[in-house]
């Protein structure tokens, strides 16, 4: 079974502080640590256990500036076979329609069985990129994939809906599945798979090399212009509880035993 | 006059709240935009949805079809394709749900119509159409322009505008639109729903929660976070990440993906506070959360927030709530 897995360099937000640009449409990136996109982690690891299961190749590939080769070297680390990084100065501000494109002028030259990406990104968390790639593809897609099975040559999938329940959805082969996190445990990478990850080339293509113009690219050939970022109102004005641990305590225990709730 | 869709979403005989939601925002934005609320049911034996939802909309376009019977995206799209060709709509809302996600964004490629997805507001501004979504787990907002275009699509966040009755019921036509689909679906099949696990713990009936996210580093953690819930009375729930990871079973799970509770006191720890979770937890009564981000949109639906390692706090708090029950014993 051959494999594609779409993944995506991004900075670690959940528990950075984070501030505005000068240009006020992107957020300071100094200091911030980038890695793999967490739900395109379990994406690449649905795509070696298959590999593992089935045979077959994994080819990762991104779009993204020179850096986001560290996250394609952490796939080849961790599994894959081929890595291709996307990378062009015009392909700046390429929102989730316009990297669609971009991966659509090189996947549809590619022999796959699968795509597998995660199901949003956690930086814009647009959740686009994976049904847009699977309707210029042609091919049947599922979102927010929490098991993948195969039979007959269809796969079976468990779609994550709302409030625990699930959907079972029988899709027919070659598919696109945008994987929930939490469908697998992502394995760390080995000293070996390292070892390895070295000797495999990373593929670099631009936008001379996949056909398309500059206005299917960058902000041209996006839907959405960013205009600003700002921090969001606060919804509910909190009252921060200062001082030293063993103070903030009791502050706690005082608002409790206020409350009736000890 | 040009009209808004507002696609209304059911599921297992329910037409669920995020429907109604929409439906007053596209009141809204029709009135700023000279053009008229229309929703759009697609199912099978669905006319009370469409009687229903025209006290909300000026129009309720339907669709009934045996095929259209369990939601499929595939079949949504050729119906929606169709009935978008047909009316030109100014814009189309779907809401950022399993199935607006499942949905919106390749049928939008399809048509080429330009979308923005999980958007907390949206504005017709002079002759640009705007909206604001967030970024970096809700750290920071965007405001961003759609591409100019005949026709928009957007799909919304839940809970993003409060849904409300018009003053009078708007008593909207109702007009059957023939199915355009004319075969079965082979490429995607519904097959069933699968219902989460019992659980052995209710959380949405304790009074007391101790919430914990990423910020509790590891699962070697849980017992002193588990000490502290049990020294209140309460039990232990968390964010989605803690159960990704299999350190907590998935009904202890608090979010839109997991359980929407109502405790007298929710204690976030190390949680930053995404919108998944705070939907599922903000009408909390008395909400306190404990982080080191000062930043961590937690803060922002906290009744009282606490900048600090919880590592420090926790065990302190732990300690005096268990001496103040050893008095009240003894007394």
């Amino acid at each position: 079974m051959d494999i594609i897995v779409c993944v995506k360099h991004v900075p670690e937000t959940a528990e950075a502080e984070l501030k505005i640009d000068a240009t006020g449409k992107g957020i300071e990136k100094a200091g911030l640590v980038f890695d793999i996109n967490e739900w395109d982690d379990y994406a690449l690891e649905e795509a070696v256990r298959m590999k593992e299961k089935f045979g077959g190749t994994v080819t990762a590939i991104t779009v993204g500036p020179e850096d986001s080769e560290s996250t394609l070297r952490k796939c080849l680390a961790r599994g894959a076979d081929k890595a291709i990084r996307l990378t062009d100065p015009k392909f700046a501000s390429s929102d989730a329609y316009a990297t669609a494109k971009i991966l659509h002028s090189v996947i549809k030259n590619l022999h796959f069985d699968l795509i597998l990406t995660g199901a949003q990104a956690g930086d814009d968390g647009s959740a686009v990129v994976g049904p847009v790639l699977a309707e210029l593809l042609g091919i049947p897609h599922a979102t927010m994939v929490k098991k993948i099975e195969f039979t007959n040559g269809k796969a079976i999938v468990n779609r994550e809906l709302e409030g625990g329940l699930e959907e079972r959805l029988e899709v027919k082969l070659p598919a696109l599945f945008t994987v929930q996190t939490g469908i697998n445990e992502p394995r760390y990478v080995s000293i070996m798979g390292i070892r390895k990850a070295m000797q495999k080339e990373v593929k670099v293509m631009g936008l001379a090399d996949i056909g398309l113009s500059e206005n299917d690219v960058g902000e041209a050939g996006s839907w959405l212009r960013i205009e600003k970022l700002y921090v969001p109102p606060v919804e509910k004005q909190t009252e921060f509880l200062k001082g030293s641990p063993d103070e903030i305590a009791t502050k706690i225990v005082e608002i409790l035993k206020s409350r009736g709730l000890i | 006059m040009a009209e808004i869709f507002v696609l209304a979403e059911h599921r297992q005989g329910q037409l669920r709240d995020i429907t109604f939601e929409m439906l007053t925002k596209a009141r809204e934005l029709a009135e700023k935009a000279n053009a008229e609320p229309a929703a759009v049911i697609l199912g099978k034996n669905v006319k009370d949805y469409a009687k229903n939802l025209a006290d909300y909309a000026k129009k309720v376009l339907l669709v009934e079809d045996e095929k259209l019977e369990n939601f499929n995206s595939e079949a949504y799209q050729k119906v929606l394709s169709h009935l978008i060709k047909d009316y030109k709509p100014l814009l189309t809302i779907i809401g950022h749900t399993s199935y607006g996600v499942e949905l919106a964004p390749r049928l939008a490629a399809a048509l080429n119509i330009p979308l923005a997805t999980d958007c907390i507001d949206l504005a017709f501004e002079g002759e640009a159409f705007t909206i604001t979504r967030q970024m970096y787990s809700g750290k920071v907002n965007v405001k961003a322009a759609l591409r100019k275009s005949e026709s928009y699509m957007v799909t919304v966040r839940q809970a993003a505008f409060q849904a409300q009755k018009p003053p009078t019921p708007l008593n909207g036509q109702i007009v059957e639109v023939p199915s355009p689909l004319t075969e079965e679906i082979v490429t995607k099949r519904f097959l069933e729903y699968v219902l989460p696990p019992p659980g052995g713990v209710d959380i949405t009936a304790a009074e007391v929660l101790v919430g914990i996210g990423r910020g509790i580093k590891d699962q070697s953690n849980i017992p002193m976070v588990e000490e502290l819930a049990k020294t209140l009375g309460g039990v232990l729930a968390c964010s989605r990440p803690i159960v990704d990871k299999g350190w907590l079973p998935s009904d202890r799970q608090v979010g839109t993906s997991g359980k929407t509770v109502k405790p007298k006191l929710y204690i976030a720890l190390g949680i930053s506070g995404a919108f998944q979770h705070v939907l599922g937890m903000k009408n909390s009564d008395l909400i306190i959360a404990v982080n080191k981000d000062p930043k961590a949109p937690i803060f922002s639906f906290s009744d009282y927030g606490v900048v600090e390692d919880l590592f420090k706090v926790v065990p302190v708090l732990k300690n005096k709530i268990s001496d103040l029950k050893a008095q009240k014993g003894i007394a």
